[in-house]
């Protein structure tokens, strides 16, 4: 056992241990990533149903109908709306007119099938990526935030 | 009055790292041993004043003193008192006080602890301490500084993210931060090391206290991060592959990882660049750590609002400290010299490997968490990498390791007899298969991989134990041979048991809980009722309670188990007017067995509310099991190796400066 020896042998399982990883990473990227969009880039990308990916919006107004816990809700950045709905419980900051992100699939009927409704604690909170897509969507108004 | 005290000693500190950081290191260079000696005070002057500092500041949280716009913008009036303290750090300047003095406990710990310490080591690991407080004072004192007085005072404050309302937070940022910034003694020893140009056994014991507390804390911080946020979120989870989890976990990771192959340093003096390397990793990932969640550059709980150059500063620290200290690293690397040799079956090549795993599955989880900023920032895509990633990617990586860490200690040094290893694992090997036969049977909504976690946590759990008894030599001789040879077996070796036991509980903990949790998740009206498992919930009504800063809307749930009473549970939903809020808050049932566990949402406006029910049988363990880790480092700190006996550093004498000069 010499050291050039040993240093092989550690080079080697490095690289071994690397590659196995290296193809671990890549097969989740191409399965796990979830993309973002706001309602707007989400029709405009064409973005085919089945996919899943999340979106970030607004509740619109008085959009909520609640059917046990059935929900359907519009999710909109003041320029394109899309229609979700959701099976299950939703957050308690969930309300109309407040940012949320819906992860889920678009349905070959143009409505969108929530997995998961995430919604932020804080009421003052907005999400960034939901500034981001109102701003993208030029609907962006900084809230007052009091100091 | 008291805030400007405050400040004053904040800028007295930061002088004093000035200072601390400049004479000692040079006094270690030209051997003058009075320079040197100005390390010690300094290290404990800068410790009373950043104390004095944070104590200022705790004292204007609680007398609520509004014209300290940190105390207007997060406390209030209405505050209990707990928590106008842990609101200190409940925000981010505060947090950053909390990080620097965390940061002159330890340089004030190696001043009072580091009588053993050659002088000039002392000295150098003194001054790089100071260079990392440096940094840090000087981003509060720039960019932010808790002190900054408004006028006119407003009368009430915007009060706490209600979220942070909680006895977990008293205690998980601290703990988090000892481990965090404990870190930072390792990356003092290394750049000392570095720019000494040795690393022998004796400079190895002399760390590994200090990574050994780092790891505890650091454990023990995640621990309470994860049970806080399994019961104060309502969704019944414990980790949830957030990136500021994964900021605490990467260091975690890195640093048991350098645990590990400062051992080998130490009884083998080999892998010694290796570990400079990993000990400068760490740290660099608690930085980074520090960064990613006080940046803003996330969207978390933790994620403070904070500007755009409060990011920038902390970028800079980073690039600085980083970049600084992997340059020092390739510049004086190749001059240390190489140690022993092994073969690839020893209990060095299982630690080598168990060091690959480490690293491995921390650079996964880094591309994992960077990805998404890398991406939006390049391409201005937003991207969300969640859990089915970091459960693809992490999970095959901890597989061979878990398998491994029952096989490691039982190789000797040097080569090792895996064959033989092997068969005095038998009893692990059966236990391994007896519990996979039996979670098959019982498998309800588990998979092949909760056969697999059960099976690997029994193998793992048994193959510790066997560790032990084969070092006591248990069932083989007469039980006072054992007894002797318990009594005089290093605390250490108990330590490693335990640890490695206590992770096979998590892992028990963990495979249990997924395997066989019932939930349900739907609509109740008061007077219906649920079946979770074994047992019965009933909604007996819905009520509004006041609280101290809040009032709850509170359900009534009483538990009953084949028609006997078994306990009543009350989750609430919490809503705070400062600021305006809700937080629902879990009613927990918590035992070794099985968890119960119930929350409740919103109405829906006939009359219902939506409610989670939870049975999570044995997820308790996995808590449990961080303390018995937690424990096991505890033991092995108390080995008495670490406190005497590390004076064995080779007679040969320092080299002078000029030899350093020649070597590098």
């Amino acid at each position: 056992m010499t050291r050039k020896r040993r240093r092989l042998y550690i080079v080697l399982a490095g690289m071994v241990t690397l590659g196995v990883a290296t193809a671990l990473m890549l097969s989740a990227f191409r399965s796990d990533l979830v993309f973002f969009y706001g309602p707007t880039a989400l029709i405009k990308d064409h973005i085919p149903p089945g996919r899943r990916v999340r979106i970030g919006g607004l509740v619109a107004m008085h959009s909520i109908v609640r059917d046990g816990d059935h929900v359907t809700f519009v999710v909109t950045d003041k320029r394109t709306s899309v229609k979700v709905t959701y099976h299950g419980l939703l957050p308690d900051l969930f309300r109309q007119g407040q940012g949320v992100v819906v992860e889920g699939a678009l349905r070959p009927d143009g409505v969108f099938a929530a997995r998961q409704v995430l919604a932020k604690h804080d009421a003052r909170y907005m999400p960034p990526d939901v500034v981001a897509a109102l701003k993208k969507a030029g609907e962006w108004q900084p809230q007052q935030v009091p100091k | 009055m008291i805030p400007e005290i405050g400040q004053f000693a904040l800028v007295l500190a930061f002088v004093i790292t000035l200072v601390q950081g400049t004479l000692p290191v040079i006094g270690a260079a030209r051997n003058d041993a009075a320079w040197m000696a100005v390390a010690r005070p300094a290290a404990l002057m800068q410790l009373f004043f950043v104390a004095a500092a944070f104590l200022a500041l705790t004292w204007s949280f609680v007398v609520s003193d509004f014209s300290v716009l940190t105390v207007a913008e997060n406390s209030s009036i209405a505050r209990p008192l707990l928590y106008k303290i842990t609101g200190v750090w409940g925000n981010h300047e505060g947090s950053m006080m909390l990080w620097v003095l965390i940061l002159a406990v330890y340089g004030g710990a190696v001043a009072i602890f580091g009588g053993h310490l050659p002088a000039a080591l002392r000295a150098r690991v003194l001054s790089v301490q100071a260079w990392i407080a440096t940094g840090f004072l000087l981003f509060i004192l720039v960019a932010s500084n808790p002190f900054v007085r408004i006028f006119p005072a407003p009368l009430n404050g915007n009060g706490l993210n209600p979220l942070l309302q909680d006895p977990g937070l008293a205690t998980h940022p601290p703990a988090l931060y000892m481990g965090y910034v404990g870190f930072s003694m390792a990356f003092s020893f290394a750049i000392a090391a570095l720019i000494e140009g040795r690393v022998d056994p004796a400079w190895a014991r002399w760390v590994r206290p200090w990574v050994l507390v780092a790891w505890c804390f650091l454990t023990l911080g995640i621990a309470l991060g994860s049970h806080w946020s399994y019961y104060v979120l309502g969704w019944g989870g414990w980790w949830f592959w957030d990136p500021v989890e994964n900021a605490s976990f990467m260091p975690w990771l890195a640093g048991t990882a350098l645990l590990h192959s400062a051992i080998v340093v130490e009884r083998r003096e080999a892998l010694k660049s290796w570990t400079i390397l990993l000990a400068i990793l760490t740290f660099s990932l608690s930085l980074i750590g520090t960064f990613l969640v006080r940046s803003g550059v996330l969207t978390s709980v933790h994620a403070f609002a904070v500007d755009p150059k409060q990011g920038t500063f902390i970028l800079v620290l980073l690039v600085i400290a980083i970049g600084g200290s992997l340059g020092l690293y390739a510049l004086r690397a190749p001059s240390l010299k190489l140690g022993g040799l092994f073969a690839p079956i020893s209990r060095e090549g299982s630690l080598v490997l168990n060091n690959l795993l480490l690293v491995t599955a921390c650079g996964t989880i880094l591309l994992g968490t960077l990805y998404p900023l890398l991406l939006a920032s390049v391409t201005g895509q937003m991207v969300s990498v969640g859990p089915p990633y970091f459960d693809a990617v992490f999970v095959p990586i901890m597989v061979p390791l878990i398998a491994l860490m029952a096989v490691g200690p039982m190789l000797a040094w040097k080569r090792g007899d895996l064959a033989g290893a092997l068969a005095r694992l038998k009893a692990a090997f059966a236990a391994a298969a007896l519990i996979a036969l039996v979670t098959w049977h019982y498998l309800t909504n588990g998979s092949w991989l909760s056969v697999l976690g059960m099976a690997l946590a029994a193998w793992l759990i048994v193959g510790s134990l066997v560790e032990l008894v084969e070092r006591l030599r248990l069932f083989r001789g007469s039980l006072r041979q054992s007894w002797a040879r318990a009594r005089h077996l290093p605390r250490s070796v108990y330590g490693m048991v335990v640890a490695h036991a206590g992770l096979g509980v998590v892992v028990l903990g963990i495979a249990a809980a997924l395997t066989w949790h019932s939930a349900v998740l739907r609509d109740m009206r008061p007077g219906q009722s649920a079946k979770v498992g074994p047992y019965e919930f009933t909604l007996r009504g819905v009520q509004e309670v006041p609280g101290p800063n809040y009032t709850a809307r509170q359900g009534v749930f009483i538990v009953t188990k084949d028609g006997r009473y078994v306990t009543t549970m009350k989750p609430e939903v919490r809503h705070y007017s400062i600021p305006p809020m809700s937080v629902s808050r879990v009613a927990l049932r918590p035992s070794l067995v099985a968890d119960l566990y119930a929350a409740i949402g919103s109405p829906d406006g006939s009359g219902g509310y939506a409610v989670r029910l939870y049975r999570k049988p044995l997820i308790s363990w996995i808590w449990l099991g961080a303390l018995i880790m937690v424990l096991g480092g505890g033991l092995s700190l108390s080995d008495r190796r670490l406190r005497i006996g590390a004076p064995a550093r080779k007679s040969a004498a320092y080299p002078a400066p000029s030899a350093i000069a020649k070597g590098a």
